[in-house]
């Protein structure tokens, strides 16, 4: 299968790259991994007359603790975060998470910006960076500005980002000290997207009550989500069994997914409930508690 | 629509071509360098038959654009053969029965070599993910992960 044709645009930087979205609007797109991308345009299910290539512009990629952030590069490839020792280290949510994504020869391309930025309810890093509470930097015309992660998705493929926009990177808060996170991913097979999947961090405060939680859904609706009601209800809280699973059915009550090849929209809604507890307790016992 | 210029390095050898923006990768190997060891399955990024060593990483060839190669290094399935000496990998393909039709194994050697490059002594868990992103439609996992331990074993 062939794309319709564009034209392929490779700046250097990035106030060219911004310069060429204002040029051609709603016309361009950016191509970072193109592992959606690619596909989309050689299925036609979608055609843009100009791309704009932001692989080869330097500083867009890379991880590092810094101020109190962890900074990942918009244009980093799966692979790099997969390889991370501190990605492995100190952030078990995108560890659980990132060999779940597509397959290796995928994730050797696909980046986390392109996950994040390509408003795919489908795509496991939005909930993740939701639940993480993270920020999203995008750079424009009229300079840079941050969007909260639970902020960013407004509809199916429909994001904050203006059309001349550019992600340019995502900041987590370094976790504190007693915090764990978790990804609980259902899917069918390799380079399958979830049936239902569920991101936890939470931080436990010195008498192991909830003290802080962030919960995603993944492919449980039009946009990624947010299970605010489910966190709010642990926070305070010892996350002892009985208290998971009834925030594992708060969590459940807030997916709305849709009936698919992969189940019915009831079995899907359970499957974020199981999902949901499954990733708390690791989660919790990852803080420290028990 | 512009066309670009771009230079590759294939199996060591650059070459140039003038290409359309929509080429993808794998039909600049297949149809202008005619390099038709590099396969076309699926064409939607499942399967790993276009599977090609690009600067190191296994890359799934149809899901990439010929220009965006433009400066690369890229490995094929007709580079593994060195000085008409087949490569462990090959070898391993051939003394463990790691191939039935045939079609997924450029890919699925491709894979393996970029695993056994980053990983001399890869456990057969790693052998699977590594292959992750290849699929063979008859089945033949069990001696394909052979085929890699020959080879892993053969080039420690």
């Amino acid at each position: 299968m062939i794309p319709a044709p564009f034209e392929y645009h490779r700046p250097s930087s990035l106030n060219e790259a911004i310069g060429l979205l204002k040029h051609h609007g709603a016309q361009a797109k950016v191509l970072s991994g193109g592992m959606s991308l690619l596909p989309t345009l050689k299925l036609r299910l979608g055609s843009f007359a100009h791309l704009v290539d932001i692989n080869r512009i330097p500083g867009l990629d890379g991880i590092k603790e810094e101020g109190g952030f962890l900074h990942i590069g918009a244009m980093t490839r799966q692979s790099a975060l997969e390889r991370s020792d501190l990605i492995r280290t100190k952030y078990p949510i995108l560890a659980d998470a990132v060999p779940l994504i597509a397959d290796p020869l995928v994730r050797n391309r696909g980046t986390v910006g392109g996950n994040v930025a390509n408003g795919d309810p489908a795509n496991d890093e939005p909930a993740i960076m939701i639940a993480l509470g993270a920020t999203l930097v995008a750079r424009g015309p009229k300079g840079e500005r941050t969007i909260p992660a639970n902020k960013f998705y407004t509809d199916l493929y429909t994001t904050a980002l203006a059309p001349d926009e550019i992600l340019t990177e995502i900041r987590i808060p370094v976790p504190p000290a007693k915090s764990g996170g978790a990804y609980q991913k259902l899917k069918r097979k390799t380079g399958d997207y979830a049936a239902a999947a569920v991101a936890v961090q939470l931080t436990l405060d010195a008498k192991g009550a909830v003290a802080s939680c962030g919960i995603g859904l993944t492919n449980a609706g039009p946009t990624p989500l947010e299970a605010a009601e489910a966190a709010k209800f642990l926070v305070g809280k010892t996350p002892d069994a009985k208290t998971i699973e009834e925030a594992a059915k708060l969590a459940a009550a807030k997916s709305n997914p849709s009936a698919d090849h992969r189940g019915s929209v009831e079995y899907k809604r359970d499957m974020a409930r199981v999902l949901a507890g499954r990733a708390l307790h690791t989660a919790v016992q990852r803080a420290g508690g028990k | 629509m512009a066309k670009h210029k771009i230079s590759v390095t294939v199996n060591g050898a650059v070459r140039e071509a003038e290409v359309e923006s929509r080429l993808l990768l794998v039909h600049l190997l297949r149809e202008v360098f005619r390099m038709t060891g590099t396969h076309v399955g699926c064409d939607t990024s499942h399967c790993g038959a276009c599977t090609v060593i690009l600067d190191g990483s296994p890359v799934k060839s149809c899901t990439m654009l010929a220009v965006q190669a433009d400066g690369s290094k890229i490995t094929t399935v007709e580079g593994l053969e060195q000085g008409g000496k087949l490569h462990p990998v090959q070898e391993g393909f051939t003394e463990k029965h790691g191939l039935q039709c045939g079609f997924c194994t450029p890919g699925m050697m491709l894979s393996s070599v970029a695993l056994l490059e980053r990983n001399k002594n890869p456990s057969e868990q790693e052998i699977r993910e590594a292959i992750a992103g290849n699929l063979c439609r008859c089945t033949g996992y069990v001696n394909i992960i052979k085929a890699v331990q020959y080879a892993a074993e053969k080039m420690r």
